[in-house]
């Protein structure tokens, strides 16, 4: 959902009216994603505001998961979205849809939050609910097709604790019900040749999962945001991870401004993942999607933007453009690289690096 | 769940019983410094949540232009 609940520590706020077009680029382990993102945002009478957002994934993936295991493709994915904001006093009720789809899945979505301030305006709590519903097919098996529904719970606080610093903590609970897995994804067993076959993956068809954030920003002496961020997550197939974030806002001069972010992740694997299950049908549930394996991930990022004022216009007030580079690294502590022909489960660990790209153009009217 | 749910309740309700706001509205200009906004642009801040998304496990609570698109 693109439509920001503000964590402002202002008095209730509408989100600002702007234009968005970003153009987006994920380069990395063999896929290359890239495609536009456009929003726009206007409100009326201070009260109202609707957006409607654009976005587009254009994949192009020989992922080792693909070249092990099926043929190199092209995909195109395409989300659109519509929200509304009502606010009312010192509170924002906010409503949106969405509809994504590809060639062999489509997911519909639609969400409600609500924030209120508190307190003399130095607290603000939200809550949020989504559901999700996702329609699955299989490319090339027409007799194929599934569904999941989703649901959303989610509570936020956030609080002014000095004129320099804002605390935050938030906390989401999901439950999925339905075809969970990837209706490609294979795992791999150990046959009695004494080398490896696969089998196709088998998930639970329920999965239910809780994430706690908790989140600081401190004003800098010389004017500088700094942005501390801790995320816990557990579920019902036995993942558990953390994240730790921090970033820097720094402006240069009156119309430049400078980011950096690094940030570490680690997960554990689920309870019914293996790189090598020990033979055919070897438990109920089998996974070997590295997504679901014990693995670590760092990023660096650096963001450049500049933004440019026109004071009293008729058209618009401002524009800006911004350039961020992340730079991804995945290291597997589970998942081997079986483009390398050895003895099953001698294969060396997988890892690889990617590169984010956005470029992001704002006209604020 | 259930516990942090409460904490955050009872947290709310402890910073209701402070009787006057310690940061005054004339006292809060740095904090409406747009440096002190992570996520200035939501269209950005999205599609890296969907980044992180699409290749780990973790998913909800994330910054604050998240929410999850109810997709996978």
């Amino acid at each position: 959902m693109l439509l920001a609940l503000p964590l402002s520590s202002q008095a209730a706020v509408l989100p600002e009216d702007r234009f968005d077009l970003l153009g987006h680029q994920y380069d990395g382990g063999g896929m290359q994603i890239e495609g536009p993102s456009v929003l726009v945002r206007k409100s009326f009478a201070d009260t109202v505001a609707v957006s409607a957002n654009y976005y587009v994934d254009e994949v192009s993936a020989a992922s080792i998961d693909v070249v092990t295991s099926a043929s190199p493709y092209t995909e195109k994915r395409t989300e659109k979205s519509v929200g509304l904001d009502y606010l009312r006093g010192k509170a924002i009720y906010s409503l949106s849809y969405g509809n994504s789809k590809e060639n062999d899945f489509e997911a519909n979505s639609a969400h409600f939050d609500l924030s209120q301030d508190f307190f003399g305006d130095l607290t603000t709590l939200t809550m949020g609910y989504s559901l999700g519903k996702d329609e699955v097919f299989r490319t090339g098996d027409s007799a194929f097709s599934d569904e999941a529904e989703r649901r959303h719970f989610r509570i936020g606080l956030s609080q002014v604790l000095t004129r320099d610093l804002v605390g935050s903590i938030k906390a989401e609970l999901i439950t999925d019900e339905g075809y969970l897995n990837n209706p490609y994804r294979s795992v791999r067993y150990l046959n009695s040749a004494g080398g490896y076959s696969f089998q196709p993956e088998r998930y639970p068809r329920t999965r239910t999962s809780e994430a706690t954030t908790i989140g600081l920003s401190y004003y800098l002496p010389w004017r500088a945001g700094l942005h501390g961020e801790y995320r816990m997550y557990d579920d019902s197939w036995g993942i558990d991870a953390t994240s730790w974030q921090v970033k820097l806002i720094q402006p240069l001069g009156q119309h430049w401004t400078l980011e950096t972010r690094y940030r570490r992740y680690s997960q554990g694997q689920a309870d019914f993942y293996s790189d090598l299950f020990p033979f055919q049908n070897a438990q109920n549930f089998l996974a070997r999607d590295k997504e679901l394996s014990d693995f670590d991930s760092t990023v660096f990022g650096v963001g450049i933007g500049v933004q440019f004022n026109r004071a009293e216009r008729e058209t618009f007030n401002r524009a800006g453009l911004h350039l961020w580079v992340d730079q991804f690294q995945f290291d597997y502590n589970n998942f081997r690289d079986i483009r390398v022909t050895t003895l099953p489960g001698q294969e060396p660990l997988y890892s690889f690096d990617a590169t984010v790209t956005r470029l992001l153009f704002t006209i604020w009217y | 769940m259930t516990f942090r749910i409460v904490l955050l309740l009872l947290v709310t309700l402890l910073a209701g019983c402070s009787i006057k706001p310690w940061v005054k509205p004339y006292e809060r200009s740095r904090l409406a410094d747009p440096v002190m906004n992570a996520a200035g642009h939501p269209v950005a801040e999205s599609y890296m949540n969907h980044v992180h998304q699409a290749r780990e496990a973790m998913r909800g609570a994330e910054g604050s232009a998240g929410g999850g698109c109810g997709c996978n």
